[in-house]
């Protein structure tokens, strides 16, 4: 089983993206953890026949 | 008395809306009031309650819907311009802070090329794709989001095992890696015992006990509840994250955490554990404890677990035991929390915030005097008719999706447990009231002070009937917690609450005053 990464991780600072709920990032702020708050949006306006297409080529 | 406005293109999280959407009810002559945003489920909602016009028809989950219902039309007016400017006021702070925030991932690696870790916590209906993305993009996830599907979950983690990435979810609540709490997670003295956890309050309840008895953890590595539970999942996360914790050498011991696994995951599981060589124990919430057997310890409830942990790390033998706190001692508590009941008062009331601890006070309690009835029940006859009625003794968890429609989770906003410490103060029949507190990042700045007025007047309720209610808690939490768990005990404390080190020892209690009285 490779789990290499999940090894380097433990070795390394932090630093993280924060997709959806900004309390998380705020709380990892307060910890003096690298992060960056996304503006996260529903794909496609929240259409969802236009997000599955997005979704199958990859965007 | 209607008005309705619809915002074009302005997203905002739901935890957010909702601590809006609870201030703009409380306005004065407002009668009903929803902030929310478009999504299929927020129209139909608004739909059944009446509140509705063209605009929330055609509306998408990318707009904004503030809805009120008053009694006047200059109250209602009012009301959604202070929703508004709550909202812009949200807007503005975000503008003013140090940095773009970017819309897509792509942009987001740009700006961080050094970013190793995203936490997704979008709604569930769009979070694979995101961690899709994410993994692809070679960086670990913890997937915080539900209503992720368990073909999705299998799909995910089946890539996560190909990368060699942590894919910690979905519905995963707690973890902390690299000493750093993420989500709903307690402060934790650095330490080597690494856990793996499927579930997020049973890792919450393990680290704070290990944090206590003196010991301190490397990695707290959450898995998602279906993780273990479902065959098809197999328990990827948990093998990965077992031999992560096997090279790492900052790990000494071994702790793994489940609700009860399929039969041929646990068997995967133990022969992992047994592999690494190192001194493991493991907790299946619910399930018989296995034998002892080589390097593997069974622990009966997650006190334990934390307590043979620490007695693992330091080289040291665990001595089993109900209470930390002399016998003599519990005795005395018992007859003086029941000397004063009257003769009616008979039956249990566990109202909690944390799923896993409620659960574990339902197994304690089932064993030992049985039929006890829950929203949580998997025996359809001790199923509650209606989760906000309580009857005979009664655990509920009030974090279940039936009590947190349009509204945060307790542990969030407290307001749902306090409405039923109120209800349940009108009850006779009560005799002890158990309770959870949750302390850690993601929860309410003061648990135990949002309640308290409520557990007062429900003790002079009781008085008033001519008996006496006993209210016991225990307080998941470390000193290093924003809100102190000494600070918070000691509020619990000054009203008469009986606060017990652990939950297991609080449910210990409560069982032996109920059966004092019953």
């Amino acid at each position: 089983m490779n789990v290499k990464p999940i090894n380097e991780l433990f070795k390394k600072d932090l630093v993280v993206i924060n997709m959806g709920l900004e309390s998380f990032a705020d709380n990892l702020k307060d910890q003096k953890v690298k992060v960056l708050q996304m503006n996260w949006k529903p794909p496609a306006g929240g259409n969802k026949k236009i997000a599955s297409l997005l979704a199958k080529l990859g965007r | 008395m209607q008005k309705i406005l619809v915002e074009k293109d302005s997203y905002y999280d739901s935890v957010f809306l909702m601590l809006i959407n609870k201030e703009v009810k409380q306005f004065k002559g407002v009668k009903d009031a929803v902030v929310s945003m478009g999504t299929e489920v927020n129209v139909e909602l608004l739909k059944g309650m009446g509140l509705f016009n063209s605009e929330i028809e055609s509306s998408t989950p990318n707009d904004l819907i503030i809805a009120v219902e008053a009694e006047k039309e200059d109250v209602a007016e009012s009301a959604i311009k202070a929703a508004k400017e709550l909202l812009n006021k949200k807007k503005s702070q975000a503008q003013e802070g140090d940095e773009y925030r970017p819309v897509t991932l792509d942009k987001a690696v740009e700006m961080v090329p050094d970013a190793n870790l995203v936490v997704v916590s979008v709604p569930g209906n769009y979070a694979a794709r995101e961690v899709k993305k994410a993994l692809n993009k070679n960086l670990h996830v913890m997937l915080f989001s539900d209503n992720v599907s368990l073909e999705e979950e299998i799909e995910l983690k089946e890539l996560a095992e190909e990368k060699g990435l942590l894919m910690m979810g979905p519905d995963c609540g707690t973890a902390i890696i690299n000493g750093k709490p993420l989500c709903f997670a307690n402060v934790i003295s650095k330490g080597n015992i690494g856990i793996v956890a499927a579930s997020g309050t049973g890792l919450q309840e393990v680290s704070c006990s290990i944090d206590k008895f003196g010991g301190g953890i490397s990695q707290g590595i959450g898995t998602g509840g279906r993780d273990l539970k479902n065959s098809r999942v197999g328990g990827r996360m948990m093998r990965m994250g077992i031999a992560a914790l096997k090279n790492d050498p900052e790990t000494k011991v071994i702790t793994v955490i489940s609700k009860p696994p399929a039969e041929d995951v646990a068997e995967k599981v133990i022969a992992d554990l047994k592999k690494t060589g190192k001194p493991c124990v493991i907790h299946f919430i619910g399930l018989t404890p296995g034998e002892e057997s080589g390097n593997i310890q069974y622990a009966r409830n997650l006190e334990e677990a934390a307590g043979v942990a620490v007695a693992l790390s330091k080289g040291e033998t665990y001595k089993p035991r109900m209470f930390t706190i002399p016998e003599d001692e519990i005795e005395k508590l018992v007859s003086q929390e029941t000397k004063n009941m009257n003769s009616k008062q008979k039956y249990l009331r566990g109202l909690y915030t944390g799923g896993t601890l409620a659960d574990e006070a339902m197994i304690i309690f089932e064993k030992e005097i049985g039929n006890i009835y829950s929203n949580n029940q998997t025996n359809p006859d001790l199923v509650l008719d209606d989760p906000h009625v309580s009857k005979g003794n009664t655990i509920v968890d009030l974090g279940d999706d039936v009590f947190t429609v349009g509204r945060p989770h307790p542990m969030i906003d407290p307001s749902t447990r306090e409405e039923r410490i109120v209800k349940e103060t009108e009850d006779p029949e009560m005799a002890v009231m158990l309770l959870d507190v949750v302390l850690g990042y993601g929860s309410h700045e003061d648990p135990a002070g949002a309640i308290l007025k409520s557990l007062a007047d429900a003790k002079k309720k009781a008085e008033e009937r001519g008996g006496y209610l006993s209210i016991i808690a225990s307080v998941t939490g470390t000193n290093g917690d924003f809100q102190g768990m000494d600070a918070q005990k000691k509020k619990l404390e000054s009203i008469g609450c009986i606060v017990m080190p652990s939950n297991y020892q609080a449910s210990m209690l409560a069982l032996k005053i109920i059966r004092e009285v019953a």
